[in-house]
This record gives structure tokens, sequence and C-alpha cells, in this order.
């Protein structure tokens, strides 16, 4: 019972069970503006190197042209050895990403095995293709199990790929044109941080859906070391005056103070024990 | 083989299924983003704009900033499809130089504008996809900033912000400098020194939150010595 999630496939292949209201919906904003939804567009990389895998990410979400969040977390824990970096649609990354933590926890109590990378990306897959791209999911899978150290990527529509290296999102031809250019096998600690954050550096500059901080999470056999923020971007914030306005200064059109009647039911006090 | 995981809303994913023939049509126009931004003062004018060109989500340049000088005490600022803004600028350089062989003195900042104006409508129905700000000084001295809509409709204002962040940037100026929306404030007259601030401010937070401006800050202040540039780094990613 607790397992049907995992391994069932709904009856139906295909659940389209919101298209026809999305299609709906989008016919009565016919000519304004349908609410974009926000996307994190984005630079995600992951590397394998000799004793586990790295994973980065920057922390801008765009709404359209406007950045919503500066400080977003994209890379997801799903497992104490497998973390996720997302891209797309930042709703969709979060929820998959939560479903896949929350299955894999009920898996792993169940069956008193530590899940395996495999294990998530078949499930992300069989997921995402199942709802046919409509939910704009791409991740990056990275972790370590009995088997070795993976690294995976799942596309929206349910693609995966297996590499030593990978980059997703907006910025990822950037990334990987670091990556291309650097990477190697059996890396050291270091040297593979290193590579992830000129990767992610490279599409926070060049793309602008990408900007901000870097997020870097190590993960081997030993346990996980997710450093956020990693690299503090170089661009701060820095106001020349200071915008203060005096208390008063919003013009109070109409005050209406509505006394709440309250009675006196009944009363008890319970000490505090302070030491 | 990488998958080809092309960026795009999800709604527009039901392209890749055939849903009938799709007349594909060229456009002709660009979204090259800028912001430009304006401000007069008692006897000066300022026009500022940020220096990143970019195309969808990549940048051409860090360094095409989006002022035009005009005469001596003109500046103009034009944001939108590149390609329109050089055309308009060469075809204003022309006009100018045109009015100053026949008659004898350089344009005045009025001249320019109502110009501008009848340069735009001409292409009514085939606009130049250019937002305008033209700042200045009038011929009593004073600071003087004319704003465009792409098809020539115009106005005199005292400060303007147009282009990708006009959005964010118009209401904090409004606050600022119109001193709209606050009571019980002392309207004092805007300084040169708190209206460079100000900008600077300004193009600072728009950097922070509109992914088309940024790079650097390209500023033109306009007094009756002259014109003085300055430039100043802005976000970069």
């Amino acid at each position: 019972m607790a397992l049907s999630n995992v391994l069932e496939t709904p009856l139906s292949g295909f659940n389209f069970d919101n298209a026809a209201r999305n299609a709906a919906l989008e016919g009565l904003y016919d000519g304004g503006q349908t609410p974009k939804p926000m996307k994190t567009g984005t630079t995600i990389a992951g590397v394998v190197f000799k004793d586990g895998v790295v994973l980065g990410a920057d922390t801008r979400a765009t709404s359209g042209e406007v950045v919503a969040d500066k400080m977003c977390s994209k890379i997801h824990y799903i497992a104490p050895n497998i973390y996720c970096c997302g891209a797309g649609t930042a709703a969709d990354t979060e929820k998959t990403t939560e479903l896949l933590s929350s299955n894999l926890t009920i898996f792993s109590q169940t069956s008193g095995r530590n899940p395996r990378l495999v294990m998530a990306v078949n499930i992300l897959q069989d997921m995402l293709y199942r709802y046919h791209g409509q939910i704009g999911a791409s991740l990056i899978l990275g972790g370590v199990d009995c088997t070795g150290n993976h690294l995976y990527t799942v596309g929206p529509y349910g693609s995966v790929n297996k590499m030593p290296y990978l980059a997703m999102g907006s910025g990822d031809l950037a990334a990987l044109g670091i990556l291309e250019d650097r990477y190697q096998q059996d890396m050291e600690l270091d040297t593979a941080k290193e590579l992830v954050r000129v990767a992610i550096h490279a599409g926070i500059m060049n793309d602008l859906a990408s900007g901000n901080n870097i997020d870097i999470c190590v993960i081997t056999r030993e346990g996980v070391d997710y450093i956020r923020p990693y690299q503090e971007s170089e661009y701060k914030d820095s106001r020349n005056m200071k915008y203060r306005y005096r208390p008063g200064t919003t013009p109070v059109l109409t005050e209406k103070v509505v006394p709440l009647k309250l009675e006196v039911v009944q009363e008890s006090v319970q000490q505090m024990e302070t030491v | 083989m990488l998958s080809s995981q092309s960026y795009q809303d999800p709604g527009k994913m039901k392209d890749y299924h055939y849903s009938g023939p799709v007349e594909h049509r060229f456009s002709p126009y660009s979204f090259n983003g800028g912001t430009v931004l304006a401000v007069a003062g008692e006897d000066f004018a300022i026009v500022a704009s940020d220096t990143r060109l970019s195309e969808g989500y990549s940048i051409h340049s860090r360094d095409s900033p989006k002022c035009y000088k005009l005469t001596d005490t003109t500046v103009i600022g034009c944001s939108g499809f590149h390609g329109d803004c050089l055309t308009l600028t060469k075809i204003i350089d022309a006009r100018l130089k045109m009015y100053k062989h026949s008659n004898n003195k350089t344009m005045t900042s009025n001249a320019i504008a109502a110009m501008l104006s009848t340069i735009l409508y001409g292409r009514r129905f085939f606009p130049y996809y250019v937002y305008n700000i033209i700042g200045g000084l009038d011929e009593h001295g004073k600071g003087a900033v004319y704003s465009f809509d792409p098809v020539g409709s115009y106005q005199r204002d005292t400060y303007k912000a147009g282009g990708s962040a006009s959005a964010m940037l118009q209401p904090l100026l409004d606050n600022q400098i119109g001193f709209k929306n606050m009571e019980g404030v002392q309207h004092v007259p805007l300084t040169q020194e708190r209206a460079v601030q100000l900008v600077k401010d300004v193009f600072i937070s728009a950097a922070e939150r509109d992914v088309y401006t940024g790079d650097a800050l390209r500023l033109c202040i306009i007094t009756k010595e002259g014109i003085n540039e300055q430039t100043i780094p802005l976000r970069k990613d």
C-alpha cells in the first residue's frame, strides 16, 4: 500500500487532467498576457570526481524579464546520498523533487535499503514521460550509492542521459563550454569544485536569466557538504543614499476603529519555571 | 548525445505536436533591451542609459551606450530595437545639419523634439521600434525633458524613464522627484548632486531586478558649460 505510488502506473498511460483546463484558461486571457510561471532560467552543472559527485547551481529565479528571487535554492534534497539540481519552471522542479524524495523515503523505510540513483532516475523518467512534457522540469541528479558515483540528467519529456559531466538550463551552453574544455577523469575534490564554480560562473556572466550567487553540493561516501552560497556575487547592492520615510508620510484618508467586545469567561494562571 | 533541452515556456510545448499548417513570419523587429532615463533640473539636465545590448537571453555587447549627443545642449536616449536606434539617430543628425545650413543656427531642444515627432509619425505604419527621450536645455537655459512613444506622441516632462526597466524606475522617480504619494514633505528643488546620486541609485536597483539592464551606466550631464560624461559600473550578471 505504501509502495503503490512508487510502483503503480495510472491506468490511462498519459495523464492530461489539467490540459483542457489550461487551454481554456489561455482562451480567457485572449489578447492579454497569461500570467508567466516563475522559471528558474538557470545554469546548473554536475561533475563526477574521484570520491563522489559535485553539483552546482546559480541562485536567480526569473518571472519573464524580472528577477523574482535573488537567492533561490536550486539544489534539492532527494535522499541522504542523492541531491538534484532543477531547471525550468520553479514550481515543477520543486514539487517533482519533493514527490521523488517522499517516495524514496517510503521505499528505504519499507525495504531497509538506501535508495540508488537508478531508482530515482526511473521514477522521474516515468512520471515526466507520462505528463508528456507538460511538467517543465529539467533535472540533474547526482549521488553516491553502493554501486558507485553517478550523475544523470532527466529532461521534461522524460529523456535520460548518464554522463560524467552535465549542464542544463538556459546557461547550459556557456557552462558546457567550460566543462568540455577542462573536465578530466578522477579529479581531486578541490579541482572538481573549482571546475563547477567556473562553469556556473560562465553561465552567470553570459546568460541573462542566470545570476547572483553560486551554490555547491559535494556528495561523497562519507557524507554531503551543502555549501550555500559557495561564492557570493561580486556585485553587491550598493546604493549611495538612504531612502527613509518619516512616520506620517503616507496620508491617512479615513480611519475606522472597531473595538472587539470580549467577555472574560475563565482565567487560569500557569507559572513558568525559570531557573 | 546531449538531448536538446531548449529552454522554453511549457505553454509552447504544444508546438512540437502537429496541429495543422502553421504560418511562420519573418519579424522585422527584435528587442535589444536597455533602459534610458532623463531628469530636468533648474539649470541642468541629465540623460542616462545602461550600456548592455542583449538579444533573447544573450549579450551582444557590454559597452553599447544608448545616449547620443545631438548638439551642445541636447542629448537623446534611444532604446528598443538597436537597428532602428542607429538609423533614427543618423537621420536626426542629417536633419540637424540641414537645418544648420539653411537657417544658420543650431536647433533648439524643443525644435528637435517637434521634428522627431514628425519623423516618427512619418513611419506610422511601419514604426521605428524605439523609445526616445530627449534631454537638454531650452532657450532660457532651464532643463527640459521630452519623452516619446514609438510613433511620435510626445510631451515635455520633468523626468521620464523609458526602455525595459521603465516600469520599475518611473514610480521611484515619481516619489523622489515629484514627491507623489507623500504628505508633509518639503518640496526641495532638485540639485544637480542629488539628481546624479538618485540616477545612479535608481539604475543600481534596476540592474538588480531587470535582466536586460546592467554592465555599466553612462551619464550625460548637460549644463551651460557643456556636456559632462560619466561611466559607472553596474552588475554584469
